[in-house]
């Protein structure tokens, strides 16, 4: 790992202006990602800013919702109560992530802004437009079983690598950043972007901007179950998962949160599968149209076709389980 | 270690420019100046040896022209931790990571470095009570914080319950992992994911044994889950 400077911030101000005077500084949390990244010289920052000891670790509720601290760690996060009880997606998607001790270590903010898990990204001999812009994408022609079926383009075809996002996407939540003299909040679903021409960006943060919480608005959603396909049983990155948030009465879906993980730069929420589903009786063959309207537009590569038999059979049996 | 401003200490990359404005510390004990001066006497030592690399490169040379300066090039930060209930008040660069502190630093080699990426929880230990990856948690950003090893569970000869129960159900083979399995084991059960085989195996995921010692492990914990020892 290279040699980098080593700030320790006792302010979210002091983080973010030690953040804007250096160029190539990034924050730390837990780290699981970008020391793993530091250790491959995929990035290598001249300086770390420690966010670790910042007061960002509360778990709140009010008229509003729950507000959730940027540096709560995932397993806390997950086995909270607020969390358990009124946003049991969001638990489900946590615990599917990573393995219990990253659980421990990976924070909610920094889950947030993990990078792909794209081979080529993380392989400095390949080209990779993330990485290294103009350099070419490795994965267009080569081994893209992995890869995005929505919103890709011939810059990048990776997709994004998080559990807890999908269930955000799903639960409508907001972002709160800090600039440290200025706070605004991101609606989920732009806070991480697609690749278009610029897909070394992940997602729409200014520079010096730090995460200091993510809020979850009250909803009315009674069924909820997250599901995730992947390689092995436990402790792999989805080929696809399937956050579902349901409102059922007497048999009928009254609204709907619906994203898929896996499948493209950012959490995929299925907008149109939502509408479809609003104000219909509960049924397999509901199911099964949902899940083929969830397939519309899907773009595949040479290895990834088979993503969209299992994306549909994934919606099928998440939308089953939710409502069972 | 200051609470109340940020810190900054000062540790350019290699090949970097110096900056004076940060070598401004507000964190000025005579334990640093001392591990100071001791970087100073290193870099003189170091420094027949970096000859040739500074005849080479510009912004050494440009730095060797101030001490100061290119003296904080081995500057250390200190650490304080306590490690198996021993407290230890280190010096060490910010790239270190607790697994290389542990086992390069301090000589507890009993925890492992199998794959140094987080996959495979060789180098599981505990943080504050909590099981993480040595490997990718930067020693610098645990300060103040207590560190359990597979050194510091047994009591004297008394072997901790978990450790009794690997050795009797036979929940290894090479042994390499097994220092990460059985500080994991201990916390899957203090977190309440013990309850059946299934919850073991899937709280278990972190820790990979290459000789496919699972089902003895499982039977292991589950052992010590329903003896209800304390972990």
């Amino acid at each position: 790992m290279i040699n980098f400077e080593y700030t320790r911030a006792s302010t979210v101000k002091s983080a973010t202006e030690a953040r804007i005077k250096h160029k190539t500084s990034q924050f730390i949390a837990g780290g699981t990602n970008l020391v793993d990244l530091m250790k491959k010289g995929v990035t290598a920052p001249e300086r770390l800013i420690d966010i670790n000891t910042l007061p960002l670790k509360d778990v709140r509720s009010d008229a509003t919702g729950v507000s959730i601290g940027a540096l709560v760690p995932n397993s806390v996060a997950a086995e909270h109560e607020l969390i358990q009880s009124k946003y049991p997606l969001l638990a489900m998607a946590l615990n599917a992530g990573a393995s219990a001790q990253l659980r421990n270590m990976a924070t909610v903010g920094g889950n947030m802004m993990q990078r792909t898990r794209c081979p080529y990204f993380y392989d400095i001999t390949m080209p990779c437009n993330k990485r290294n812009p103009g350099s070419g994408c490795g994965a267009l022609e080569g081994y893209n079983r992995m890869h995005a079926l929505f919103g890709a383009s011939d810059q990048c075809i990776a997709v994004h690598p998080s559990d807890m996002c999908v269930a955000l996407a799903a639960l409508n939540a907001a972002v709160h950043v800090s600039s440290g003299t200025k706070e605004r909040k991101i609606p989920f679903a732009d806070f991480h972007r697609l690749p278009g021409d610029t897909p070394e960006l992940d997602n729409n943060l200014q520079t010096g901007e730090l995460i200091t919480a993510v809020h979850l608005p009250v909803n009315n959603f009674n069924k909820a179950y997250y599901l995730k396909i992947r390689d092995r049983l436990s402790y792999a990155f989805a080929l696809v998962s399937v956050a579902i948030s349901l409102e059922v009465k007497n048999g009928i879906i009254q609204s709907a949160g619906i994203a898929m993980g896996g499948v493209a730069h950012k959490p995929w929420r299925l907008h149109e599968v939502e509408k479809f589903l609003t104000g219909k009786s509960l049924s397999k063959e509901l199911f099964t149209e949902a899940a083929a309207i969830a397939m519309n537009g899907a773009k595949t590569y040479q290895h990834n076709a088979f993503k969209i038999k299992l994306g549909k059979a994934a919606i099928i049996e998440a939308l089953t389980k939710a409502t069972s | 270690m200051q609470a109340d401003s940020t810190l900054y200490i000062y540790f350019p990359a290699p090949g970097k420019k110096c900056n004076l404005e940060t070598h401004t510390s507000t964190m000025h004990t005579e334990e640093q100046n001392n591990s100071q001066q001791e970087s100073r006497r290193n870099f003189i030592k170091k420094s027949t040896a970096l000859a040739a690399l500074a005849a080479a490169s510009p912004i050494i040379v440009k730095a060797a022209e101030n001490d100061e300066k290119i003296a904080s090039y081995f500057e250390k930060i200190p650490l304080m931790l306590e490690i198996n209930g021993k407290p230890y008040s280190l010096s060490i660069e910010p790239r270190t990571t607790l697994l290389d502190l542990l086992r390069e630093q301090i000589g507890l080699t009993g925890t492992k470095k199998g794959c140094d990426h987080g996959q495979c929880g060789c180098c599981t230990v505990h943080v504050d009570g909590r099981r993480i990856n040595s490997c990718l948690s930067l020693a610098v950003t645990n300060h103040g914080k207590k560190i359990t090893t597979i050194e510091g569970l047994a009591n004297g000869d008394k072997l901790h319950p978990m450790q009794e129960a690997f050795m009797k159900h036979d929940g290894f083979q090479c042994g390499y992992c097994t220092p990460g399995q059985i500080m994991s084991a201990i916390g899957c059960i203090r977190e309440g994911h013990a309850n059946s085989p299934e919850d073991i195996r899937e709280y278990m995921s972190g820790n990979i044994c290459r000789c496919g010692a699972y089902p003895n492990i499982v039977d292991a914990i589950f052992e010590v889950k329903n003896g209800g020892q304390a972990v």
